[in-house]
């Protein structure tokens, strides 16, 4: 039947599918490898952000933990490539499914828990995360785990110095996340975690299941965000618990986000477009000295957006606006 | 035997007791009134029918089962829907969005529940607000929103809380023909409100509770002239002994 939800989420495809036409395309004409790493940091903050946004965006669950899941799948992926030889293509799927399961995990308890508690007990799991990693020395505690430069190949997803295939892997991922919100959105689970977004008493006399769509929007999300991890891992080639799972990767892995628009196709895109090179730029600029300055840009981007436009900058382009006014 | 049954139901909350041995029963196809002053603990026995709260004693059975003490998901998908007092939509969706959460209870597949929340918003007489944000409608419009959703459910058995209460003349008027409509589909209707002039010409029986308990059971004509219920609602004075 032909009416407004389906036009709009045709709209939705085909836009996102020129998107990524060029996408693929646009950046062999980049040259400059520093550009190419920021595109690149910002491809795949925009893939975790929107992995963030299934379950704080979609189901309104703030999650502040998230780099546990993202430090979980990059360390999976490089522990069994290091320890037990199996190639990263794999690899990254099965960061991914522990990641997953870790959100299962943490959401068992935690999802007793509603609103700003809920999100305060997933800092205290982040920090567990971190510091249970730290003094690991199985996963090579404080020291890290390099991963073996191999011949550059798509099954051990490894490039070389060539960045552009890593730049089409982290693209594959974005489109992935993107394409699972969208899904989402049209599905019976979407319309639920939305409505327990919304109002849970209200859900659930509906017959809405709220602790079930709680645990499978996390689980996706954590899947997702492991993945990314897994990713992540293997671009930088080595990881230690600072890179992977310190606390600021979840602020890092939320704002994009909460700046683009909560619950919204692109606004985790967008806010990842925006975000991340300006804290490259801002770190590169001001180098060591500069640490505390990006955090600031993001507090004072946050603030403003927030009193401007807190349905997020994608509420600007005036395409289907969320939110009370 | 009766749809629904309510037997001796009692619930406290700390040491206010809300219901006290509360029992009566509700046929299938009619519309009950459920009446009572300020605190008489109407919404309180909602909860409890709705399975929102569970009864401290007591047992609350549709079609001989019990479902009292399963939950708000498991008594919605037994067929009970309900509205609430003070309105709950999902203001992030549109009005079809929010009606097709209740549709995805009956259909799993996207293009059914679409089908099945577009006929029951123009049964409700919103068709032509579908896609409007749903915190962008009026009062009136967002408690026949709330209809609309709970009927998506295609539920046997409908609470409406306070519907009608806060509407003008006209508006209440557009809400008793709802309800009457919705009676014709078959489906029983339990609705509580305080305002007996406007519920009293629309129900088939009115259970009157006062201070959590049953005080008269009976039609409307009864209960107007029923000295007890003018005591409770009026006080001492107006009671003609």
């Amino acid at each position: 039947m032909e009416n407004f939800i389906t036009r709009r989420r045709r709209k939705e495809l085909i836009v996102a599918g020129l998107l990524l036409a060029v996408a693929v395309f646009a950046p062999m004409a980049i040259r400059d490898v520093t550009a190419l790493n920021v595109i690149i940091l910002s491809l795949l903050f925009a893939g975790l952000a929107q992995a963030w946004n299934i379950i704080g965006g979609y189901c309104g669950q703030i999650s502040l933990g998230h780099a546990v899941y993202f430090g979980m799948g990059s360390y999976v992926s490089t522990l069994l490539y290091v320890q037990a030889g199996l190639p990263p293509s794999a690899g990254i799927f099965i960061g991914g499914a522990v990641g997953g399961l870790a959100a299962l995990l943490v959401g068992w308890p935690c999802f007793r828990l509603s609103g700003h508690y809920y999100a305060i007990a997933t800092v205290v799991v982040g920090e567990i995360g971190y510091l249970l990693f730290l003094n690991w020395d199985y996963v090579g505690g404080a020291t890290g785990v390099y991963i073996p430069i191999a011949k550059p190949s798509l099954i051990n997803l490894q490039f070389g110095k060539d960045k552009l295939p890593y730049l089409h892997l982290v693209l594959a991922f974005v489109a992935a996340t993107w394409l699972a919100a969208w899904l989402i959105e049209g599905s019976r689970w979407g319309y639920a975690w939305r409505a327990v977004k919304d109002d849970v008493v209200a859900a659930r006399s509906l017959g809405v299941n709220i602790f079930a769509s709680k645990m499978a929007a996390s689980a996706i999300s954590g899947f997702f965000t492991g993945l990314g991890g897994a990713i992540y891992g293997l671009y930088v080639g080595y990881i230690d618990p600072d890179s992977v799972m310190a606390g600021h990767f979840s602020i890092l892995i939320a704002l994009p986000t909460v700046l683009g628009g909560v619950g919204t196709l692109w606004g985790p895109i967008l806010g990842a477009a925006l975000l991340i090179p300006l804290k490259e730029l801002s770190s590169s600029y001001l180098g060591g000295s500069g640490r505390g300055v990006d955090l600031m840009l993001y507090g004072a981007m946050i603030i403003v957006v927030a009193l401007a436009r807190p349905q997020g900058l994608v509420s600007l382009f005036g395409g289907r606006k969320h939110g009370a006014p | 035997m009766a749809l629904l049954e309510i037997d001796n139901v009692s619930k406290s909350f700390g040491g206010v007791a809300a219901n006290v041995e509360i029992s009566f029963a509700v046929e299938a196809g009619e519309i009950l009134g459920l009446i009572g002053p300020n605190g008489a603990g109407k919404t309180s026995l909602f909860n409890s029918i709705a399975g929102e709260v569970t009864p401290d004693s007591g047992e609350i059975r549709l079609d001989g089962q019990r479902i009292s003490g399963l939950g708000p998901v498991a008594c919605a998908e037994r067929g009970i829907a309900r509205t609430f007092q003070v309105v709950r939509s999902f203001d992030s969706m549109t009005v079809l969005e929010n009606v097709m959460v209740g549709a995805f209870s009956r259909n799993a597949r996207p293009q059914a529940a679409m089908r099945a929340a577009q006929e029951t918003l123009e049964f409700c007489g919103l068709h032509g607000k579908a896609d409007r944000p749903a915190w962008s409608l009026s009062p009136p419009e967002k408690r026949r929103l709330e209809m609309a959703r709970a009927l998506a459910t295609q539920p046997r058995i409908l609470l409406l809380d306070e519907m009608l209460t806060g509407l003008t003349p006209t508006e209440a008027q557009g809400g008793v023909e709802l309800v009457r409509a919705v009676q014709r589909q078959g489906i029983t209707v339990i609705m509580v409100e305080h305002v007996m002039e406007v519920v009293l010409p629309l129900v088939s029986r009115a259970v009157v509770l006062n201070l959590g308990r049953v005080l008269t059971i009976g039609a409307p004509a009864e209960i107007v002239r029923n000295p007890e219920v003018i005591r409770a609602y009026l006080g001492d004075r107006y009671a003609a002994d």
